[in-house]
């Protein structure tokens, strides 16, 4: 009930921010955010993620940390794809690898799944039990994800919350 | 001090447009669905958040900067999310992926590159 009730209170905030205004006198607007939040309020209960599992997002200087570090992978990862389209014959050699992840949380996997996907190269295709399944558009960015320390430092992050 | 403002959207504008160029051609040119994926992946996320900083930085410090923000924000989150269901969906039904050795795609092997 306590989540119910956080969640809603967040959305209420989140879409008064949205659409600039917290007065009274337009009351269609008002009434289409409360039927909003109700609704997602309702979806939410009905999949039955608030007590199951809930997640707790807090804005840690760690998680600013590690956003700042993908940031930069992201940046370097572009520039090399951006190369290998550009390039007139396109030297590529995809592979598919399994790499280790050692997280313990359901939020830590799919951090560590997402941050795999959204660094251009390398896509994460599976997760069975602790490996994601990845495949690489070169062997150099299969081998370069391998060898980085992504994994470890979403761990680190990761140990914050437990 | 407009000027230098101004100058800096125009920069990021350009490298984001580049950016989509680049990951639109990618989406073209290579060989297979998994590829394209990777391609996709520049415009995602390069392309579309140089877009958003070069936007954030014509809307000055008002609420039009917080919801660009949370636009970036979300683009951040969802989209490696979608990236990675369609990779799954192909992987699931069986899709061979283009010029990747057989020792790769046979399940569960446990050495590495």
């Amino acid at each position: 009930m306590r989540h119910i009730l956080g969640l809603g209170a967040s959305l209420a905030a989140f879409w008064m921010l949205l659409s600039g205004s917290i007065s009274l006198d337009n009351k269609l607007v008002l009434g289409f955010g409360i039927a909003s939040v109700v609704l997602t309020l309702f979806l939410a209960i009905r999949m039955d993620r608030l007590d199951g599992f809930p997640v707790h997002i807090r804005l840690s200087p760690k998680l600013i940390q590690y956003w700042i570090w993908l940031a930069k992978e992201i940046g370097k990862a572009n520039i090399d794809v951006a190369k290998i389209v550009l390039s007139p014959n396109m030297k590529i050699s995809p592979r598919m690898v399994r790499v280790k992840a050692s997280q313990q949380t359901d939020v830590g996997i799919a951090t560590f799944a997402n941050s795999i996907t959204l660094t251009p190269g390398t896509v994460s295709v599976d997760i069975d039990d602790d490996e994601i399944l990845v495949h690489a558009i070169t062997e150099d960015m299969a081998t370069g994800l391998i060898e980085s320390d992504m994994d470890e430092r979403v761990t680190a992050m990761e140990l914050k919350y437990r | 001090m407009e000027m230098i403002i101004d100058l800096a959207s125009w920069a990021f504008i350009l490298a984001g447009v580049f950016f989509i160029f680049t990951g639109t051609l990618g989406m073209l040119r290579l060989p297979d669905f998994y590829t394209r994926l990777h391609a996709a992946g520049i415009t995602d996320t390069l392309g579309t958040e140089l877009l958003l900083i070069a936007m954030m930085l014509q809307a000055g410090w008002s609420i039009v900067t917080v919801k660009l923000l949370m636009i970036s924000l979300f683009i951040f989150f969802t989209s490696p999310t979608a990236t990675h269901a369609l990779a799954n969906a192909a992987n699931a039904v069986g899709l061979r992926p283009f010029g990747v050795p057989e020792a790769d795609l046979r399940p569960k092997t446990t050495e590495k590159a």
